[in-house]
């Protein structure tokens, strides 16, 4: 082995054929799911994981599907990054994933990463949390002993760490489809390609005459920000009712900065990070509504 | 564990360690080292390889997640001794210089041709935008490609195409 070469340290390795084969393989001792592998295979090769059983899924194409069925728009878990990010119709009801695909990653990295794979992984710099968060998706949960569905709010208990248990597979998200809303997803990165230093997406329903939009309801998710479980709840709730103009959406930002928890690192010190919060949230919020209202 | 990989066209079979990556299968399993080992963290592209048909970074993939499967590497690209357009325009355009992000440039720019015959300037950018050139010849890399856009691939590349 030459010197400098990072390899994961030994396991097994099994093809899981069926869902039910992948849920049986998991149920085993130390086995993980392996998905993308973009996350898990990293991690592996600095020993900040080292499962005995790997659980590859990429056979179950039974889990990559986009589809809108009545008023929700359903996204199976094996679906790639740059599926997502070419969906007509994840684009037309839910412009915030789009957005947030187009800076996930690279290119090449987006077509082998999943859905599911970056939900579970439970990064705190991740995007598509803060975005399903901003949705109020739900995500579905298979295991031996049934399904069961969890807010995507629920979803995330820590870093890193899901309600997904062992013998477990998140097989789906589900995004409620709404009436008169839009959303939007920015993001502040340093380079093409980079985790964020601070993202913001942003969920608008509105209400009230086309001349005077007020906000319905309101959805927030921050990410890389130390939000808890990605969603800027305060801002939210002071949103409800207001006049969606310039003025609510600065103070929502606002408000959102004052409740989260950024650590500074490489990326950047704390108060840059607050900052950022503040700005992006205040902007996804102006986009989502310009959308809403058919400007954007 | 067995595997068995059909790489540009041939079948393998080989023993290997679950742990095994790709890019190490292909180069030390294979021999084949023109797909190249750089940062292996999957920022830097170097290792690019079609698998299914699809650019992956073969840092990130086990070997084993190929059993089955179809890769297409740098050596692939050329067909019956003609040069791929993609690598025809790398020549024409001085679109390498030290060489080691080349192949990974190359499996993606002939990607994005396949999908987009034509691509702007800063649709070759995007493309491109998970590889580093340290040499940062970026400038003579989107010209090369859009060379290739110019001169059509030989009838081989479509016939090989695997889809997933
Ligand atoms: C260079 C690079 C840059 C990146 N930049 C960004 C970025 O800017 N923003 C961003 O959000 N992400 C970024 N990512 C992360 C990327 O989105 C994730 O690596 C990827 O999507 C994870 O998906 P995966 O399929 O590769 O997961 P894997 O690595 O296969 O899995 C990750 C974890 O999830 C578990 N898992 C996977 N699928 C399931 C399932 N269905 N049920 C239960 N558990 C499951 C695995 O067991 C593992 O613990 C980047 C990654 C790389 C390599």
């Amino acid at each position: 082995m030459m010197p400098g070469m990072q390899v994961p340290s030994h396991v097994e390795y099994e093809r899981a054929t069926s869902l039910e084969h992948a849920l049986t393989l998991l149920a085993g001792p130390d086995a993980r799911a392996l998905a993308g592998g973009h996350s898990l295979i990293p991690m592996m090769k600095l020993r900040l994981a080292a499962p005995e059983l790997l659980v590859d899924i990429n056979g179950l194409t039974e889990l990559s599907f986009i589809r809108l069925d009545g008023d929700e728009l359903r996204i199976g878990a094996l679906t790639r990054h740059a599926d997502l990010l070419g969906s007509a119709v994840a684009g037309e009801y839910f412009p915030i994933l789009t957005d947030a695909e187009r800076v996930i990653a690279d290119p090449v990295v987006r077509n082998w990463g999943t859905i599911g794979g970056s939900l579970c992984q439970a990064d705190p710099s991740e995007d598509l949390p803060a975005a399903f968060a901003a949705l109020r998706a739900t995500v579905v949960i298979r295991g031996a002993g049934g399904v069961r569905t969890v807010p995507v709010r629920e979803f995330h208990v820590g870093p890193y760490e899901t309600v997904v248990g062992p013998g477990e597979l998140l097989t789906e998200v589900r995004v409620p489809v709404l009436p008169r809303s839009s959303s939007a997803h920015l993001k502040v990165h340093r380079r093409a390609g980079d985790w964020p230093v601070a993202a913001a997406g942003a969920v608008l329903r509105l209400g009230g005459p086309a001349a005077a939009p007020v906000v319905e309801a309101a959805g927030i998710g921050l990410t890389a920000v130390g939000a808890p479980h990605f969603v800027a709840a305060e801002a939210e709730e002071f949103l409800r009712g207001r006049p969606a103009d310039e003025e609510s959406f600065a103070a929502a930002g606002a408000i959102a900065a004052d409740h989260c928890r950024p650590v500074a690192d490489q990326r950047g010190p704390e108060d840059y990070k607050r900052h950022l919060a503040a700005e992006l949230t205040a902007r996804a919020l102006r986009q989502a509504a310009a959308r809403a209202l058919g400007e954007a | 564990m067995q595997v068995t990989v059909t790489v540009n066209d041939t079948e393998y079979t080989r023993e290997v360690e679950p742990r095994l990556l790709l890019i190490h299968f292909l180069r030390d399993e294979l021999g084949l080292t023109g797909s190249h080992w750089g940062c292996d963290t999957s920022n830097c592209g170097a290792c690019v390889v079609w698998l299914d048909g699809t650019p992956v970074k073969s840092c990130t993939v086990l070997a084993v997640m190929a059993d089955g499967r179809a890769v297409r590497t740098v050596e692939g690209l050329e067909r019956g001794g003609q040069l791929d357009p993609v690598q025809q325009g790398f020549m024409e355009c001085h679109g390498l210089q030290c060489g080691f992000c080349t192949p990974g440039m190359m499996m993606t720019a002939r990607w994005l041709l396949d999908r987009n015959p034509d691509p702007t300037e800063a649709e070759i950018r995007e493309a491109i935008s998970g590889q580093i050139c340290r040499c940062t010849g970026y400038e003579n890399i989107v010209r090369s490609v859009r060379w290739a856009a110019g001169h059509s691939a030989p009838e081989a590349t479509e016939a090989t195409e695997v889809t997933a």
